[in-house]
């Protein structure tokens, strides 16, 4: 049973229509923003909760839940920074939001930052996406010009900046206090938790940092309730999402579906289906590089949801689906990831800054089977001493991929050595 | 007052502390290579990771708060799990040169590994190399030994005030770095003690010598008058470095880098025999001879004055004193230049104290630069600043402090017009409720020295410096020897400005100078001078007579700072050759002077009679709250030459950093800019 | 090189709009977007002097400046060509062929990664994922991105843009943007 037009949120996801004011206007953004204000901070993160949205970020976390943990009063200003540092590999949904349907973010944003009692909103977008952050900028322009944004912002009397601040390349400012961070004219090096940014974030207030994806849903769950959102997927999976589905099928591309897809059905009916075939499937990555691989065998059935990934050892992420067909050579697949996070390694902690590298250089070697197979351990167990011990996920996010390679593939690794020994012998 | 529980053992911590001080406070020691007790909190070595029950990934202890309930565990398997971990990573590009690197021997990360590292290598790739970085003359780098730890970075720019030190580039590209440029900090040798590994050595010190090869002596730096504590380490008979140690009310764990590093200028210059002039020429000679020469001038003692220099021990000037007075020679000075008012002792050291400049909230900076005068008590400041923004105001030099201050002009007239309580800063000095105001020792030098420390004085109770339990007057003196002499009464009328005017007038022809250097060339020239000190400096050139006396990490001896703290040096080696501690020498010469006698054998001796007529200076190591008494109301005329700070060269302002070559180098970078060994334009 | 840089008079202006986006007691937080303009001023790369400009502008200590414009790989601290050619390598773009289009282009253009081309036209760099995975492989010229590329197509785009003609930006295919290419059975109606 697939998503219904009528049902999608992102009825703009590929641009097709008129990106400005007016035509989202069409579409029913800003139609009643002021309405939607008025039911006050606390319904507005109750009826969120209700609906079951989880961050579409990749951490999952209950976004009502996450807005819940702002002060509701102080001295200090509050801030709602929206994560636009799109970088996981695999994952491209939120490029479609920034350039196709800039003014379902905005919107989202000024009710969003309503509930969290914030008068201002800093959209961190990616340096590389230049023309989505013009085209967002253009957004902010058009909605200051109406009366949308500004000292009376929807004619809600709550005053609303939406200011856009570009990134300048690098992975790591995709994690929340890294952000902060980078957007405080510093490197972008996670900070030490707790403090959490929800009591000391941005310019040292309270701040609530969420995905593109994330803000931009919330207008339509409140005008068609929080029931309708969590009519789709399995309990605690709720909602509709966009998935990424990159690499070896025969259309790539982005598609808003139910959450709990089949990944069968997502891949054939929107995809045109795995190169070759299903059954030339050699394994997925679901939720972006930083989940271990899915091998082919556990496949079908599966379902594209946080809870059905967990179960198979890997995640949803940020639900960009690197699908691998059988030509894949899967070690330099996974060496290639090892090397991105050893180039995106910010560098602040040793086991990250290290640990990274040295996964990348021994995998190096083991693409061409240039190791003794207890290395593997070796290598397994160097996972374990980064993962767990970083300031930040980035140290996870770099074990895990290895982690699913050695899982699922540790024969072909010792193929590979096997073949390298008899070739050194002769 | 969390109660938490670690390693079974309960307890009760104070409330604001971390995980990894409670774990101390329960007599368990956590490993860790970036955390120190007084940097902003880093948490990047990972190397102190503890396990918190529920927690689902160990913790950083370093950063994370102890909080009620808290069960921690340092020593299970998951524990030792990421400390070897941790340690095997910071390993694997650290070079394996333990045996020509100068932190060998008391190297963090040597300690480390042999608790948490493994017996071999599982590392079989490529290691990594790192440029070295010209951090200029003070400091050498390896940085292929860096491990990343930020601490000298932290360090320069929090406490030091000066940013200087960055990370450049990312992930293990990162590398620590100034830019090619000097740190241009006078602290900078600190971060030499706080880097946890080779990367940073003292470049002076570099390959002189194992640190189980020293011999350790307990101290007091006498460069400055701040005090600080430092250990004086001794390689056979020569001073080979000199380290902080820990005071809590003076130095913390810092010093400067002239007390640090001008331990060479010890070595060179040094007078380590007597002379007598003959023809015109310095000629060795006798101890006997030498006394006997200059006792033969004490035959008419209303023609001698005796000037003590800035680094006089109390002992001496004491035993000087007593000598000179039972001589009937009545003009001496030891103030350095100044005037001050000695009626009650208050009136010129610093009241609030080094560590009590943490409570105040509003500070006033007269004729003088902390930065350069005293570098520690400059770095309170900062730190006061940091803490709570500390105003401060400055009448003299608008030079770089370190921290933010209102420029209030360096005019004499500035400092009136604040007295009234006019202006900005003077709202802020009258709304404050402990402010203070720190007066630089050299203002009392002026013509109009009087008039000025009138105002300041007046300023000070006008705005509530004075109260019953607090004093915020201060005088910051940049030398020891000017505390001693005016807790002796070793000053004359007029100061030593009269001395020298007396030996221009010819009433005076022959001059006794302990130490002295700063005396005009004028005044060498005419007068008959003795010289008594350990260095071939200004004076001694001029010198008829030369009694070699010892370094203050030759003597046995106490010190005055700034203060008014009185704390004890200890040798750490023997004066060189013939030269002899200076109370000695005086006791000498009194044996040669025709009626006197001093009867002094023992330094106990010398202390006890000293005590007798100066019962506080029977206090060691104490700060008590000298009495206040109002000032008396004065005829008050200022000169409109600006307030300068006397210490043009933070590098060289005394024989021994003069004689450094060391200092000679920092002062070619640091004070003439030069850029490199081959830039020789800025010496000329 | 000159030893001086400063904004020009309309980028003054942008930086002013730049700064009134941030509390006026946190001005380092337009230092990324400053580099970024100063960058695109300076031809493409940050030299010493925009820096040490950078530095004073803002009151952010030149070593700062400098860690944060050597953090990020958008900050160039060596000059670059007219078109900077960021070539996509990470694992969605490399499974569809990321090398073939790296090497056609170093064939084409007689260089190699991390070079400029002796006319000054073309750096190529090598960069981490681009955000465009769905349309790979992908390469970034300057600000803009040129999707499902194949060898053919990427020496055309080469071939205009050294002789000053502005290929079409986004992908090279005959596909609306993300969509699949073929078979699209969403958002129809």
């Amino acid at each position: 049973m697939f998503l219904k037009d009528k049902d999608r949120i992102f009825t703009n996801l590929y641009g097709d229509k008129d990106w400005g004011l007016a035509g989202a206007r069409a579409r029913g953004i800003w139609q009643d923003t002021k309405t939607l204000l008025e039911k006050g901070h606390e319904t507005i993160i109750e009826e969120v909760k209700t609906s079951g949205l989880r961050g579409r970020g990749g951490a999952g976390f209950s976004t009502g839940m996450k807005w819940s943990f702002m002060p509701k009063s102080g001295d200090m200003p509050s801030y709602l920074v929206v994560n636009a540092d799109e970088s996981e590999p695999g994952t491209c949904k939120d490029r479609d939001i920034l350039r196709h349907d800039p003014h379902r973010l905005l919107e989202g944003c000024v009710i969003a930052a309503f509930a969290i009692r914030a008068h201002t909103v800093y959209i961190y977008v990616r340096g590389e996406f230049y023309n989505e952050a013009m085209r967002l900028q253009a957004a902010v322009d058009e909605a200051y010009a109406a009366g949308l944004l500004g000292k009376n912002a929807c004619g809600s009397d709550w005053a609303m900046d939406i200011h856009v601040h570009r990134g300048a390349g690098a992975y790591i400012c995709g994690e929340e206090t890294a952000l902060l961070e980078s957007l405080e004219g510093n490197k972008g090096q996670p900070r030490l938790k707790p403090p959490f940014p929800a009591g000391v974030g941005l310019f040292g207030c309270p701040t609530t940092i969420n995905n593109v994806e994330t803000i931009a849903v919330v207008p339509e769950i409140l005008r068609r309730g929080p029931a309708w959102f969590s009519s789709f997927g399995r309990p605690n999976n709720a909602g509709t999402k966009i998935f990424c589905i990159s690499g070896h099928v025969n259309t790539p591309c982005n598609v808003e579906e139910s959450m709990s897809i089949p990944l069968k059905d997502l891949i054939e009916r929107h995809a045109g289906g795995v190169r070759g075939g299903w059954d030339n499937l050699l394994a997925i990555i679901p939720g972006g590089s930083s989940v271990p691989l899915v091998p082919a065998d556990q496949c079908d059935p599966l379902l594209m949801d946080y809870d059905a990934l967990r179960e198979v050892g890997s995640g949803l992420g940020t639900a960009g689906v690197i699908v691998m067909d059988k030509s894949t050579d899967i070690v330099a697949a996974i060496a290639n990831l090892s090397y991105f996070y050893k180039h995106e390694s910010c560098g602040q902690c040793t086991p990250c800054r290290e640990g990274t590298g040295w996964l990348w250089r021994m995998l190096t070697r083991m693409v061409s089977g240039n190791a003794q197979p207890e290395e593997i351990d070796q290598l397994w167990d160097l996972t374990k001493q980064i993962e767990g011990h970083t300031i930040c996920a980035l140290g996870d996010a770099a074990a895990w991929p290895v982690q699913g390679l050695i899982r699922h593939f540790r024969p072909e690794l010792e193929r590979r050595m096997a073949v390298a020994r008899e070739r050194r012998v002769a | 007052m969390p109660t938490l529980t670690i390693d079974e053992k309960t307890l009760e911590v104070p409330a604001g502390v971390t995980v990894l001080q409670a774990c101390e406070l329960a007599g368990v020691e956590i490993p860790r290579f970036c955390y120190h007790d007084r940097l902003k909190i880093a948490g990047n070595c990972r190397m102190c990771l503890v396990d918190l029950e529920k927690a689902p990934k160990p913790i950083a202890s370093c950063a994370m708060p102890a909080a009620e309930g808290m069960v921690i565990h340092t020593n299970n398997d998951r524990v030792q799990k990421a400390r070897r971990g941790a340690m095997e990573f910071l390993l694997i590009n650290h070079p394996l040169d333990c045996p020509i690197c100068d932190q060998g021997g008391e190297c963090d990360l040597q300690d480390q590994a042999m608790a948490y590292g493994m017996d071999k290598s599982r590392y079989h790739e490529e290691k990594r190399a790192v440029s070295e970085k010209d951090m200029g003359p003070l400091i050498q780098t390896v940085m292929t030994r860096c491990i990343h730890c930020t601490r000298c970075v932290r360090f320069a720019e929090d406490i030091a005030g000066v940013p200087a030190l960055g990370a450049v580039g990312r992930g293990e590209s990162m590398e620590i770095t100034t830019l090619g440029k000097p740190v241009a900090s006078e602290l900078s040798g600190n971060i030499i003690d706080l880097c946890p590994v080779g990367a940073l050595t003292s470049k002076p010190y570099a390959f002189h010598a194992r640190p189980w090869e020293l011999d350790k002596t307990e101290s007091i730096d006498v460069l400055d008058a701040v005090g600080s504590n430092i250990r004086i380490d001794v390689r056979g008979s020569e001073v080979v470095r000199i380290l902080p140690r820990l005071h809590e009310d003076i130095n913390e764990e810092w010093i400067g880098d002239k007390a640090r590093h001008a331990c060479d200028g010890l070595k060179y210059q040094r007078l380590d025999r007597p002379y007598i002039r003959q023809q015109g020429n310095l000629k060795e000679a006798s101890w006997d001879q030498a006394l006997r020469a200059t006792a033969d001038r004490f035959a008419q003692p209303q023609t001698v004055a005796a000037v003590g220099g800035p680094l006089a021990d109390l002992e001496s000037v004491f035993v000087l004193k007593t000598l000179l007075d039972a001589a009937g020679v009545t003009r001496y000075d030891g103030a350095g230049g100044g005037v001050f008012p000695r009626d009650v002792r208050s009136r010129y050291i610093m009241n609030t104290t080094i560590a009590g400049l943490e409570s105040v909230d509003a500070l006033l900076l007269v004729g003088t630069n902390p930065r350069w005068e005293a570098p520690l008590i400059n770095a309170r400041i900062r730190k006061r600043y940091l803490q709570n923004g500390l105003p401060v105001g400055v009448v003299g030099d608008a030079v770089d402090l370190t921290y933010p201050y209102h420029d209030l002009g360096n005019t004499p007239d500035a400092l009136r017009t604040l007295a009234k309580g006019s202006g900005d800063f003077g709202a802020i000095l009258k709304k404050a409720q402990r402010p203070a105001l720190i007066l630089g020792a050299s203002v009392l030098a002026r013509p109009d020295g009087e008039a000025l420390y009138a105002y300041a004085a007046d300023l000070a109770e006008q705005m509530g410096m004075i109260a019953p339990d607090f004093n915020g007057f201060n005088v910051l003196h940049h030398a020891v020897g000017t505390v001693a002499s005016l807790d002796l009464g070793f000053v004359a009328q007029g100061g030593q400005q009269a001395l020298f005017d007396a030996v221009r007038t010819g009433s005076i022809t022959t001059l006794y100078l302990y130490g002295a250097d700063d005396v005009p060339t004028d005044v060498l020239e005419k007068a008959f001078v003795i010289y008594q000190g350990h260095h071939g400096d200004k004076a001694a050139h001029y010198a008829d007579i030369i009694l070699p006396g010892a370094a203050y990490t030759e003597k046995q001896a106490l010190y005055v700072n700034t203060e008014g703290r009185i704390q004890e040096a200890l040798p750490a080696v023997t004066p060189p050759h013939l030269a002899k501690e200076d109370w000695k020498i005086f006791r000498a010469l009194a044996d040669h002077i025709a009626g006197v006698s001093l009867g002094y054998r023992t330094l106990d001796d010398v202390r006890s009679a000293m005590v007798q007529v100066y019962p506080f200076l029977s206090l060691r190591d104490q700060c008590p709250a000298p009495s206040w008494t109002r000032f008396p109301q004065s005829p008050k005329t200022l000169e409109k030459d600006p307030l300068v700070s006397p210490v043009t060269n933070f590098y060289q302002t005394d024989p021994i950093s003069r004689a450094s070559k060391t200092m000679a180098e920092c002062t070619r970078v640091f004070v003439h800019g030069a850029q490199n060994p081959d830039d020789k334009k800025a010496v000329a | 090189m000159t030893d001086s840089f400063c904004f020009t008079p309309d980028n003054a202006e942008t930086a002013r709009v730049i700064l009134s986006r941030y509390p006026a007691n946190r001005k380092q937080s337009a230092l990324l977007p400053f580099l970024d303009l100063a960058q695109r001023q300076n031809g493409g790369w940050l030299s010493p002097p925009v820096l040490r400009f950078l530095s004073e502008t803002l009151d952010v200590p030149e070593i700062k400046v400098y860690e944060v414009a050597s953090f990020y790989t958008m900050f160039n601290l060596k000059p670059v060509g007219r078109y900077h050619l960021q070539f996509c390598r990470t694992t969605p773009c490399w499974l569809r062929g990321a090398e073939t289009i790296e090497n056609a282009v170093c064939t084409h253009l007689k260089a190699r990664m991390g070079e400029t081309t002796p006319d000054g036209l073309f750096t190529l760099s090598r960069v981490e994922c681009l955000g465009a995975c769905v349309n790979a492989p992908l390469l970034q010229v300057n600000d803009d991105f040129y999707e499902d590329l194949t060898e053919t197509t990427v020496i055309t785009l080469l071939d205009d843009l050294a002789q000053g003609r502005q290929p079409t930006v986004g992908t090279q295919v005959k596909r609306q943007t993300s969509a699949p290419i073929v078979g699209r059975c969403t958002l129809v109606s």
